[in-house]
């Protein structure tokens, strides 16, 4: 039986390699496989996935890259998340992507997609919009056109016919993964020592890489695992952490955020795996129904414009109330417009609904974690202290 | 003493009497709007006779006038990050301290927060963050990014649904008034005249010495068709003046009006990319003139419209054209245009470089400013520069780097002047 020891430490492998060798292997495995590369936030992947292609989730660097190329295109005040992305273009360790996806995250993703086209005119480049207007004969039919128009993309990358019942068969397969998902979520909001946020991290990573088949079996395993091993309870207080949905936080952070005495039961690292909640109808045009999936059961995040006053915050909230959290943590990218815009918001929402709440920033290849855990410690001391009933 | 030329003066009391109009508006019974510069929709907002504010234009009133480094703090004492756009800060801070208008009256809260989402992301999160202040409706006018360089159909057709579903029926309500299409078409027509003067003073730029200065000068130009007054005879009438004292200036080899009067000698022709810095405007012009550096064309002249390649708001097609304007404007288009319209440029006004002045706020402008002007150097194989400030926090303005990096630049241009091979 496979422990989740054993799991993570595959998961951890997959996290560390930058060159991307599962990637490259599975390329190579049969003669003209397709990669396609995708920025974070969304991307709808059941199209990448029915054109019998692999999406590879590209999340930058992180702290194990060092960046010499990619700094000389972006000036200082920039994230670092577009700077380890060039990074890894130049360097070729992404050579093996025949398309790229940015969506519509920010300018600077945005921008990023132009540069791509300048920069590896061979590739596939598109920039996905998604819209920001949920009437579903207004954005919805504009998103089902766009959608349209991805899958023609892809036919004509991969020389497919991506057909309908290919879709609904990959919408099916993707639904399973994000149930499994949720599973693993639910399993940590409920008792989250039995699956630490670093394991849950890298879990979650490992999909970023993996087909999804092979994701959703690896999540089953560690469900299976984690019922079955026993795990020492901490005292520790139960956070959300916030605003880190694109460039990713290091792995230490993380696990100090843990080692400071939180358990995280809920975050928003990795969103394309729980963008849409719930699964997507099989029935019906596959397509309209993901536009719908994305109109009326998106999660709610900063790259999404919320219509009335009176939601914004409440997702959050209700992902407070739903782990069970006595507190959130905002842990925002240096420089992401999104998050650190959307976060004066969120702390009003929160200050009015009672929540404790603390914020920091960080970079994915920041070294020194003893700011963040004297920080996270005090905010998980306070919780303890002056938060209980 | 600087000249004022007659549309100076126009321009001047146009504005004025917008900020008189916008205050007063309570007392007049008028509704106000608040909208963005880039993707405005001044025609069919003037269809409804409602008083536009744009707070755009608000934090560069404020910057020129040395206020916005207050609101700035102030907008960070109340959480707001450091890192994040200066537009936005100077806007909060500036109702944080009573939001008083440049003519020192307070500014109304918005009837209707009207949200054109074109080319910078950071527009929505402004927008949530001012609904939250003024708690009034808002509508949102999503404009799909040209991401493929081209706008589709598909593209279009979302915009004008929206107008026609979504935006409309938000000012009829407001503004209590019938929409009138053939009233939008007369605006419509009213902008495309003003449009066709605006192209002929920026293309006067063509000439040697170039009577204008198309950034630095060229923002005074862009004033009333980027904001209030596009589709109105006032606009018209302020282009028609402006186009006569430019042509003039060809005809007897004038050069640009500074703020220490006519340049004299043009040394060096400039392309730029990029906002201006509002904080310190006319002491940043001034290292410019002072080296007989001119700009030819500038990309921040094409933020509210693209005219120069044969856009014009069409009454025809009304509703369609708007949704056009809004999917031409510069920073809705991706980065290889950019990149085309810049070389454009620089081969038309023969120009004898890029300057990039990238901006720390604007993402939408300054991410992937050093591969353009690395692919700009390789096209053109004229020398490119960049410097770097910000729209209204003074923090950013360093005027020794700056004036070191433009001393520098002009340098390499002499340089590369001396070792143009001549013709035998």
């Amino acid at each position: 039986m496979t422990t989740t020891a054993e799991i993570t430490r595959r998961c951890l492998a997959l996290y560390e390699d930058l060159d991307f060798a599962s990637v490259r292997a599975w390329k190579a495995a049969a003669p003209g496989r397709k990669v396609v590369g995708y920025m974070p936030v969304y991307v709808p992947r059941e199209i990448v996935h029915a054109a019998g292609m692999l999406p590879v989730g590209i999340l930058g660097g992180g702290d194990g890259l060092e960046v010499i190329h990619g700094d000389a295109y972006y000036q200082s005040y920039i994230c670092r998340i577009p700077r380890s992305t060039i990074e890894l273009g130049v360097t070729g360790r992404v050579d093996f992507l025949d398309g790229m996806l940015f969506p519509s995250t920010c300018d600077v993703i945005r921008n990023l997609s132009g540069m791509w086209k300048i920069m590896f005119p061979k590739a596939y480049v598109r920039y996905f919009d998604v819209p920001q207007n949920y009437v579903d004969a207004i954005g919805g039919s504009y998103y089902a056109h766009e959608l349209a128009e991805l899958r023609e993309g892809l036919e004509r990358l991969g020389e497919v016919r991506i057909t309908d019942d290919a879709l609904r068969a990959s919408i099916a397969i993707y639904n399973e993964n994000r149930r499994f998902v949720q599973a693993v979520y639910d399993l940590r909001a409920r008792e989250p020592w039995r699956a630490p946020a670093t394991e849950v991290y890298l879990l979650m990573r490992a999909g970023m890489v993996l087909p999804v088949e092979e994701h959703s079996a690896l999540l089953r395993e560690y469900l299976d695992a984690a019922a079955r091993e026993e795990r020492p309870r901490r005292d520790n207080a139960r956070v959300v952490v916030t605003g880190a949905f694109c460039e990713q936080p290091p792995l230490n952070l993380i696990k100090s955020i843990e080692l400071s005495g939180c358990y995280v039961v809920d975050d928003d690292f990795m969103l394309v795996s729980r963008w849409l909640q719930g699964d997507v109808p099989l029935d019906g045009d596959p397509l309209e129904q993901l536009a719908l999936a994305f109109l009326h059961r998106s999660v709610s995040t900063a790259m999404r414009y919320e219509p009335t006053q009176a939601e914004k915050g409440r997702f959050l909230i209700d992902s407070v109330r739903r782990t069970g959290a006595e507190g959130v943590v905002f842990a925002a990218p240096s420089f992401c417009d999104p998050a650190l815009l959307e976060r004066p918001m969120l702390h009003s929402a929160l200050q009015r609904a009672g929540i404790p709440f603390t914020s920091f920033k960080y970079a994915e290849n920041a070294g020194q974690m003893q700011p963040i855990r004297e920080q996270a410690g005090t905010f998980a001391d306070s919780i303890k202290l002056w938060s209980a009933p | 003493m600087t000249v004022k030329e007659p549309s100076m003066l126009k321009q001047k009391e146009m504005i004025a009497r917008n900020y008189d109009r916008l205050t007063r508006a309570p007392q007049h019974g008028e509704k106000v709007v608040s909208t963005f510069v880039p993707g405005n929709l001044n025609e069919l907002l003037l269809c409804f006779d409602v008083v536009s504010n744009l707070p755009e234009i608000n934090a560069l009133q404020n910057g020129m006038r040395k206020k916005t480094g207050n609101y700035i703090l102030e907008a960070e004492k109340l959480g707001h990050s450091e890192d994040v756009c200066t537009y936005v800060k100077a806007d909060v801070g500036m109702m944080a301290k009573g939001n008083l208008a440049p003519n020192g009256e307070p500014l109304p809260s918005p009837d209707l927060l009207l949200l054109s989402y074109t080319g910078c992301f950071t527009f929505m999160k402004w927008f949530e963050l001012l609904r939250e202040q003024y708690d009034c409706e808002t509508v949102m006018l999503h404009v799909p990014y040209a991401g493929d360089g081209v706008i589709t159909e598909n593209m279009r057709s979302y915009v004008v649904k929206q107008i026609r579903e979504v935006v409309i029926p938000a000012l009829e309500r407001i503004s209590g008034k019938k929409f009138d299409i053939d009233r939008l078409r007369e605006h419509l027509a009213e902008s495309a005249r003003a449009e066709d003067d605006l192209v002929r003073v920026l293309e006067s730029a063509r000439h040697r010495p170039s009577p204008i200065d198309a950034w630095f000068g060229g923002v005074y130009y862009i004033g009333p068709i980027f904001t209030a007054f596009r589709g109105t005879p006032d606009a018209t009438e302020y282009y028609r003046l402006l186009r006569a004292e430019i042509e003039e200036r060809v005809a007897l080899g004038q050069g640009p009006i500074t703020p220490d009067g006519e340049m004299g000698e043009q040394r060096y022709r400039l392309v730029v990319e990029g906002p201006p810095n509002w904080t310190h405007f006319r002491e940043f012009w001034k290292l410019f003139y002072d080296e007989g550096a001119v700009v030819v064309a500038s990309t921040y002249t094409k933020v509210g419209g693209l005219y120069d390649d044969g856009f014009r708001h069409d009454p025809s097609k009304p509703l369609e054209t708007l949704a056009d304007y809004c999917m031409g404007c510069y920073t809705n288009r991706n980065l290889p245009q950019r990149v085309d319209l810049l070389e454009k440029y620089m081969r038309d006004y023969d120009a004898d470089g890029l300057l990039i002045n990238s901006i720390k706020s604007c993402n939408s402008f300054s991410a992937g400013q050093l591969l353009m002007m690395r692919e700009l150097e390789k096209r053109t194989g004229k020398p490119a520069a960049f410097i770097e400030t910000d729209l209204v926090d003074p923090r950013y303005f360093s005027p020794a780097n700056v004036k070191n990096r433009l001393d520098s630049y002009f340098q390499m241009i002499e340089q590369k002047r001396r070792n143009r091979p001549t013709a035998a």
